[in-house]
């Protein structure tokens, strides 16, 4: 087995098991440890795949952006009593039956379309095209070449975030 | 070379033990968490794709992802605090106010 391999099954190992944490563990707090172990591992596995650019902005966006606002917000309010409270609701054997059926539907997707996927396994053209070029440049010169148009749409859409969350989460005064 | 097989099949996992989470979970927070679990699903599978079929937009596409996680994220914390605020609680089932 090649260093790639290795590197993915320990990674993808360690994924699954900190996202099964995730919704396991009672404190919320350690929840949030284990889904950074689990970002963490997704971005080892964006290196498998040679893509670095998004490993380093999955590390800086999600683990230095998102998981530390989301500790924040269990900083702001009490996790105290949250822990000696029922953990699960009472339609987990509804949940389960969905999460079968959800299973199912993706292995049969996965089998049945498992022909079209020898498109994909041809690796010596990506090789050429997405291994020697530096990747941050290929993607910046797609993002803002073919892809500007959206990109300026996902501007907005942070702003249009950004002015809600604020409002919604400000104080009413006395004079409104 | 990992079959993207492989890849596919830790997208799945990932994303489905993030739909257990929504579906089971009575902890705003966590559920929230498990949102991003499926984000980080959806991403896998566009940069696997991205890499073996050569094409760089699968990665374009994994930066949109991340902006919306980001915006979802801002929004989602945002009502846990204005729910907080208001009910003291992160139970999701004592949110009933739209409830008859």
């Amino acid at each position: 087995m090649s260093v790639e391999q290795v590197l993915f099954y320990i990674f993808a190992v360690i994924a699954v098991l900190s996202a099964l944490f995730v919704i396991t563990l009672k404190n919320v707090v350690h929840s949030a440890v284990a889904l950074a172990a689990t970002l963490l591992s997704v971005a080892g596995i964006f290196l498998t795949l040679h893509a670095e650019f998004l490993a380093g902005v999955q590390v800086i966006v999600y683990v230095g952006g998102i998981l530390v606002l989301f500790v924040f917000v269990i900083m702001l309010i009490s996790v105290e009593r949250a822990v000696h409270e029922r953990h699960f609701n009472r339609q987990w054997a509804l949940a389960i039956t969905t999460a079968l059926l959800l299973i199912g539907e993706l292995v049969f997707v996965l089998w049945r379309g498992n022909d079209s996927l020898i498109l994909a396994q041809a690796g010596d053209k990506a090789e050429s095209v997405l291994g020697v070029t530096g990747n941050s440049q290929l993607v910046g010169e797609t993002l803002y070449g073919q892809y500007l148009l959206p990109f300026e749409i996902a501007s907005i859409l942070l702003l249009v975030a950004i002015v809600g969350s604020v409002a919604m989460s400000k104080r009413k005064t006395q004079a409104e | 070379m990992v079959p993207i097989q492989h890849y596919l099949i830790l997208g799945a996992a990932l994303f489905t033990i993030g739909v257990v989470g929504v579906l089971t979970r009575r902890n705003i927070m966590v559920i929230l968490m498990s949102i991003e679990l499926m984000m980080n699903a959806v991403n896998i599978n566009l940069i696997a794709f991205s890499w073996r079929l050569g094409h760089v937009a699968g990665q374009v596409f994994a930066i949109f992802v991340i902006t919306v996680a980001a915006a979802e994220a801002a929004v989602g914390l945002g009502i846990v605090i204005a729910m907080f605020r208001n009910k003291e609680t992160m139970n999701i089932n004592e949110i009933d106010l739209m409830k008859w």
